[in-house]
């Protein structure tokens, strides 16, 4: 599969958005369905529907073969050790909940450190909050440099002997900052630190080898990765997930129930409790045929391109402000126009059938310490081309012209 | 959805020119909102004399031209104004933006009437109706504290 007019592989641009081809430029919120995966739902609804795990009738089996594929598909993809690290969840947002509060229950006590960084999501600090507040933990945040990055000595400057795990971004979802993850892995090992890389803008756009990096935990939104919502992936090295308390209670998770004792089951099960997503896991194998076909090198040089040539563009306008200038940029364009607040931009570009986000985020340290309120951003998807940034740049200046600036 | 309807002249004049921002001297109540969505601010400032005369108003924030022309319009209108007046003149324009009701209040001039109307234009953008309708909200709640 060539990455080039790749767009004829999802319906969704077929449409017209207030009568202008649709300009797709907030894949970084959520990306858009190959036909593949959306008929691969449809298909799996039509004729092989089934909850899983449970019933051993004939569509249960298939079914439940079917889902635990999926599994070893994500398997290889993230070349997991094992099958039993990969974790079915709602989204990334789950999976680090289900970190901080399995990890915090057993291993964070009242003065023990929580190390993060000023450039996570807020689904990479709220969750440490409850523990903070549970525990009597700290958290520490390792601070962003005046190019919107996180600096190794500034990560190594904040580890303690009290520091109980790390938790860091992959790519900031606002200055597009790819974080050194493999060295932050390497120091933190030498000190016996478990690592959590939030991979919500990392895996949509990077080759990943979970044995290479090491890393502890990793937190993956399939919603980003051209699969469906409602979905995400929790890869865990084997030896915290059987040391791990259970998430959460329900069906599915147990081993044996008496009304004075209850044995849970082993991983993974024992971290999918309840009716599981059936149709999106399934459909999931999709997703990664679609980026396996293209090969994720082949649509990161080309994402790339379009990310260079978006900041070559952008930077030409003198009202532009671009936030961050990292030296590892991942497919993310965040800017501000001097005079226009971002909502007024983001509605105006939608009228020229231009989608991007405007706001903070879900990143409100980091825009109070770049000190600004919101940020409107375009961010890249494998469909984009430099039309897309053409029209992203007319509709700048047809902002510019409805506030008269 | 037509773009002018949102962002008229009036708009984009409250939005670039806020009227009365900043803190009033001598307020005696306040109120202030958030929208965690977006990140707009407001915080309202009033003083009220002991007539229930609302004598000054003021406002802080930021947001976007929708959301400090919906604030700057408010302070105008309804400043010197009756607090039961002041809370009538409330309630009809949400009644306005969110419902397309009409202003029936007599003692508004014809201009008022036209500011005020300029506020309707986000009706056809349902994602920007907080923008136009937080200040106004925040005005009540601020009344109904006082009260």
């Amino acid at each position: 599969m060539e990455v080039e007019n790749i767009k004829k592989e999802f319906p969704i641009f077929k449409q017209k958005i207030n009568g202008k081809p649709l300009v797709y430029l907030d894949s970084a919120n959520s990306s858009q369905k190959p036909k593949s995966v959306i008929d691969r739902i449809s298909s799996f609804y039509e004729t092989e529907f089934s909850n899983v795990g449970r019933s051993v009738h004939s569509l249960a089996v298939k079914a439940t073969n079917r889902f635990e594929n999926t599994r070893d598909r994500v398997q290889k993809y993230l070349n997991a050790k094992y099958r039993e690290e990969i974790i079915f969840t709602k989204g990334a947002t789950e999976a680090i909940n289900l970190v901080a509060s399995s990890f915090g229950k057993k291993f964070i006590n009242s003065g023990d450190e929580i190390l993060i960084t000023e450039l996570e999501h807020h689904s990479n600090y709220v969750p440490w909050h409850f523990i903070r507040q549970e525990k009597g933990a700290k958290i520490k945040f390792a601070e962003v440099n005046l190019n919107g990055e996180v600096e190794i000595d500034e990560i190594k400057k904040n580890i303690s002997n009290k520091t109980k795990i790390i938790a860091i971004t992959h790519i900031s979802n606002v200055t597009g900052a790819i974080t050194p993850i493999k060295k932050i892995v390497d120091i933190a090992q030498e000190k016996n630190i478990p690592v959590l890389i939030d991979g919500t803008q990392g895996a949509p756009h990077l080759t990943l080898d979970m044995q290479d990096l090491g890393c502890d935990f990793y937190a993956i939104s399939c919603h980003k990765m051209y699969g469906p919502n409602g979905l995400g992936i929790l890869y865990a090295k084997k030896k915290w997930l059987d040391l791990l308390p259970p998430y959460q209670g329900g069906g599915g998770m147990i081993n044996e129930v008496y009304k004075d004792s209850i044995s849970y089951a082993d991983t993974p099960t024992k971290f999918e409790a309840g009716t599981m997503q059936t149709a999106e896991v399934v459909a999931f194998s999709e997703s990664i045929n679609f980026i396996e076909k293209i090969g994720m090198k082949n649509i990161l040089s080309h994402e790339n391109k379009i990310l260079e040539y978006g900041l070559e563009q952008l930077k030409k306008k003198n009202s532009i402000n671009i936030i961050g200038e990292p030296k590892e940029r991942g497919s993310i364009l965040c800017f501000t126009i001097k005079g226009i607040h971002p909502h007024d931009i983001a509605t105006i570009l939608d009228d020229e059938g231009v989608a991007v986000r405007a706001g903070h985020h879900c990143c409100q340290i980091l825009h109070e310490k770049l000190g600004l309120p919101a940020t409107t951003r375009a961010s890249i998807g494998v469909y984009n081309t430099k039309e897309d940034i053409d029209i992203l740049c007319k509709a700048i200046d047809h902002c510019k012209k409805v506030f008269q600036i | 959805m037509e773009l002018k309807e949102l962002y008229q002249e009036i708009i984009l004049d409250h939005g670039k020119n806020p009227r009365n921002k900043g803190v009033c001297s001598n307020y005696n109540f306040d109120a202030q909102a958030h929208n965690p969505l977006c990140g707009d601010k407001v915080h309202i400032y009033l003083n009220l004399d002991k007539d229930k005369k609302l004598v000054d108003i003021s406002f802080e924030g930021e947001g976007c031209a929708i959301s400090l022309a919906s604030a700057s319009i408010l302070t105008e209108i309804l400043k010197g104004k009756d607090l039961n007046l002041t809370q009538k003149i409330s309630e009809e324009i949400l009644g306005m933006i969110k419902n397309k009701e009409k202003i029936t209040i007599n003692s508004l001039t014809e201009d008022q009437i036209t500011t005020i109307s300029s506020l309707a234009g986000v009706q056809e953008f349902p994602m920007r109706v907080k923008c136009a309708t937080m200040v106004w909200h925040t005005f009540l709640s601020a009344l109904n504290k006082k009260n």
